[in-house]
């Protein structure tokens, strides 16, 4: 008995202030209900409430159902077959992920609309393409595009899985009896379900704070009456409470997820199995397949994107980009390495004190990711800037001159991106630390290795390929994050992400081609590395 | 350990910070814009190579500027808000963020209904936002007000910008100043029967839509039409400009401004106010209105030669722009009503 509570205080002990981080800025919005907005809330009730929450469930369902689609069966061909260019899509599949939404919407946008360069090429041929279907406002082109924008984080996760699970489960389920496809959805797949999951939380949430992207489209989502709400009606208050719902809505499937994920164990054996060779018109299939999601969701984004940098180039181009390369590229450096090891802390502790308060706690603190990156931002300012005004007074009264102490520097914006990023982070260390297996722990304690010992010698090289990829996806995310990094940022620290904003927001949208494309070049070669390391590390096994 | 590192360069840029504020603090204007810095960079330049004034300035959306000025108070860096948008600038000055200066060299070139009446927001640059048509299947003769593009005859012919724009917004706002909830919402309403797609996220797409022919007449600002104008000039061709609400008693053309306003907790006032009367200058108001293919809000200035090339021979609408912006939440009440998405 006393144990239990010992391990029940002492799991909330670690995870808390970690916890508190994130807290903070969702107790400062979920505060605004203190200001109840009858009148606008009558007014959303009644008139845009109802649609929006059909528009959100069906793009949810459609984009739950696209990510797992494309990103398990992609994951699954270049995790275990074998077919011509696998080994180059293996990894050229993970690039989309470089692209934000935002500009993969305006790119598509841009192509397939009535005055895109397809409808006018199909209405001088034809003489006219009504036969094409309408993007704008469309659910299914929505779907589509944050299919494509959000399929990585599944595929990356599962494939990891199937990698390491090798051919050997479904050798046996065969042996057994089963058909390739009983085997590939009763043991592959179930096999690999924490990791498909996991992915799939990520997409969902990212969906769920997604504004750009929709906002391209004027698909109408949750997030859309939240932004409204505060920059429309000038109602902050109402804004934040329609961000608390989405908290509450989340912090629902994350109890969910938790169910999905079970309580299983999952042993994980590590196999060098020879690949699935696939035969004959399979093998041009699992091409085809592979290359369409490459050209749609990479390709020809990227294309399109050279065309109008090259179009836009001599106004567009300025020698401080080196300077906004720099700076995003540091911010993203300093946000990964905090996400990562706040990440594993989180990670590590939740699976040493599996109480339900350490529980909870960790999901509260991954929260920040499903929240519009502009709420946050303004849940973290908040108190910072009340801080800095105490800290501010204390200074004076001491004798320095007034000074800004927190905001307006670089820890302030850490803290916000970290709060955003942390779930990402988590995602990849939690899942990865599954594959410490319970006897590996057993062995280790017998062995009579202190915690620090078995964290420096049986987790962290176990464990090292999925910090990896939690360090890189951080990484590529704050690359392309915008709200936080606007708001937050102090003189001199204009990044990527901010020059696209400037340029979207005037609807130059051609002329943002170019720091889009410094976006897409600086997080390729994370990605890329991000592959190689997962592959090296699972082929030396 | 690396976390140990991300503090101590945390630290370490802060100190940097305090060093660069403390010196700065004196001399220099900060500035809080969401007019991009592509835009306003080379007037800022032009200032500081005139006087030796230093300018710092940090973009984001409008908005989130006025929240930030809310959030830092007396501790605010900014001297001077600059945004675009009348429903921005009333907001900011209801939110307390702006204070009142009193300036004659601003009242002087800045006309009364392009500014504050209390003096907390100045206009520096005009926007129409009025008709365009495709001249293959529309006279101009065929147009004729905002309130008219509401009739059924223009069923399946119109292109309308989202709501959630707040040009739209505003220009609702325009139209419940003049004419009340009821009618308003008629107008609109009758607008998006007629539409002929969904409705569009950018000015561009919206005339490009017209010029592609997927519709033949729509609303939109004026500086879109001469970016296009720039790119290609041949765009003139494919769609024409039109005056909207010209005839008598029917109001004129809806403007709309980007302006500027100091900070309740400027730190240099003095130098904040030298800088917007430079900007409302004749000096200043080409270099400030011309790469944009705005109108100068300062009547002595000449506009850039694309924006001439349209004319300035035109009523503006009189409704005093606080009142524009006052309205607007309730403007998009009435968008969400109607269903105007």
């Amino acid at each position: 008995m006393s144990a239990t509570v010992n391990r029940f205080s002492r799991g909330t002990l670690y995870v808390l202030p970690i916890a508190l981080l994130t807290f903070i800025p969702l107790a400062v919005v979920v505060g605004y209900f203190l200001s109840p907005q009858p009148e606008v809330w009558s007014h959303l009730r009644q008139y845009v409430l109802p649609r929006i929450l059909v528009n959100t469930g069906v793009l949810m369902v459609l984009v739950a159902a696209g990510v797992l689609v494309v990103g398990v069966s992609l994951a699954w061909l270049t995790a275990i077959c074998d077919f011509p260019g696998r080994r180059f899509f293996s990894w050229a599949l993970m690039l989309p992920l470089a692209i934000p939404a935002y500009v993969l919407a305006f790119v598509h946008v841009g192509i397939f609309d009535f005055s895109g360069p397809l409808q006018t090429l199909a209405r001088e041929w034809f003489g006219q393409s009504a036969f094409f279907p309408n993007v704008r406002s469309s659910t299914w082109a929505v779907s589509v595009v944050l299919t494509m924008a959000f399929y990585p984080y599944v595929y990356l996760l599962a494939r990891n899985a199937f990698r390491t699970q090798g051919q050997r489960a479904m050798e046996a389920a065969q042996t057994l009896g089963m058909s390739r496809t009983r085997a590939f959805f009763r043991v592959a797949v179930p096999m690999a379900r924490p990791w498909i999951i996991g992915g799939l939380t990520l997409a969902m949430m990212e969906t769920l704070a997604d504004f750009g992207a929709v906002a391209v489209f004027n698909y109408d989502t949750f997030t859309m009456s939240i932004y409204k709400s505060w920059f429309g009606l000038f109602n902050l208050p109402a804004a934040a409470q329609l961000a608390s719902l989405l908290i509450l809505f989340v912090l629902l499937l994350a109890a969910l997820e938790q169910r999905l994920r079970g309580r299983r164990q999952y042993q994980v054996a590590y196999g060098n199995s020879p690949r699935l060779r696939l035969t004959g018109s399979a093998r041009w299939l699992a091409f085809g397949v592979c290359a369409a999601v490459f050209a749609g969701a990479f390709l020809i984004p990227v294309i399109q994107l050279v065309i109008w940098s090259l179009q836009h180039w001599r106004e567009g181009v300025d020698p401080r980009y080196l300077g906004f390369a720099w700076n995003s590229i540091r911010l993203a450096l300093f946000a990964g390495v905090a996400t990562t090891i706040l990440a594993l802390i989180l990670a590590w502790v939740k699976r040493q004190h599996n109480d339900t308060t350490t529980r909870w706690l960790t999901r509260l603190s991954i929260l920040g990711y499903a929240v519009p990156g502009s709420v946050l931002a303004v849940g973290v300012f908040i108190p910072i800037a009340w801080l800095d005004n105490h800290l501010h007074a204390i200074a004076q009264s001491l004798g320095f001159s007034s000074v800004p102490v927190l905001k307006g520097t670089l820890a302030a914006m850490l803290l916000a991106l970290t709060v955003r990023f942390l779930a990402v982070a988590f995602q990849a260390t939690d899942s990865a630390i599954h594959r410490v297996t319970r006897s590996q722990d057993d062995a280790s304690r017998s062995l009579g290795l202190n915690t620090r010992q078995t964290v420096w010698r049986l987790y962290v090289p176990l464990v090292r390929p999925g910090l990896f990829a939690a360090f890189l996806l951080v990484f590529v995310d704050v690359l392309k994050e915008m709200p936080i990094t606007l708001m937050t940022r102090s003189f001199g620290w204009d990044t990527l992400a901010v020059r696209i904003f400037q340029l979207t927001s005037e609807s130059m949208w051609e002329r943002a081609a170019l720091p889009a494309l410094f976006i897409v070049v600086v997080g390729l070669l994370p990605l890329v590395l991000l592959i190689r390391h997962s592959d090296s590390t699972l082929n030396r096994h | 350990m690396l976390s140990l590192r991300t503090l101590v360069a945390s630290v370490v840029t802060a100190c940097a910070t305090i060093g660069t504020v403390a010196h700065a603090a004196t001399e220099s204007v900060t500035i809080y814009s969401s007019r991009i810095e592509q835009l306003i960079k080379p007037i800022l330049d032009q200032y500081t190579k005139e006087t030796g004034v230093e300018i710092r300035m940090l973009t984001d959306n409008g908005n989130a500027l006025i929240e930030r000025l809310a959030a830092e108070g007396a501790s605010t860096p900014a001297d001077l808000l600059i945004t675009v948008d009348v429903g921005n600038l009333w907001r900011a000055a209801d939110r307390g963020v702006l204070r009142k200066s009193d300036s004659t060299i601003l009242e002087a070139n800045i006309p009364e209904t392009m500014r504050a009446p209390d003096g907390s927001w100045y206009g520096l640059s005009r926007r129409e936002r009025t008709i365009f048509f495709d001249p293959a299947k529309v006279k101009a003769e065929q147009l004729s007000t905002y309130e008219d593009l509401a009739d059924p005859k223009w069923k399946g012919q119109l292109c309308l910008r989202t709501g959630k724009q707040t040009y739209t917004q505003s220009l609702t706002a325009m139209l419940l100043a003049r004419h009340g909830t009821e009618k308003t919402e008629a107008i609109v309403k009758g607008w998006v029967n007629n539409l002929a797609t969904d409705v569009f996220t950018s000015d561009a797409r919206l005339l490009e839509a017209i010029a592609a022919g997927q519709c033949s007449v729509g609303i939109a600002n004026t500086y879109y039409y001469g970016r296009l104008i720039n790119k290609d000039p041949g765009f003139k061709d494919k769609v024409s400009l039109f005056w909207a609400n010209q005839g008598k008693g029917e109001g004129g053309v809806h403007v709309n401004l980007s302006g500027g306003g100091i900070t309740t907790h400027a730190k240099n006032p003095e130098g904040a106010l030298k800088f917007l009367e430079w900007l409302s200058s004749e000096h200043a108001q080409s270099g400030y209105t011309h790469g944009t293919f705005e109108s100068p809000v300062n009547a002595k200035v000449k506009a850039d030669p694309i924006v001439q090339a349209w004319g300035s021979d035109f009523t503006p609408d009189t409704t005093n722009a606080a009142d524009v912006g006052r309205l607007q939440p309730e403007a998009i009440l009435l968008l969400d009503r109607v269903g105007y998405r």
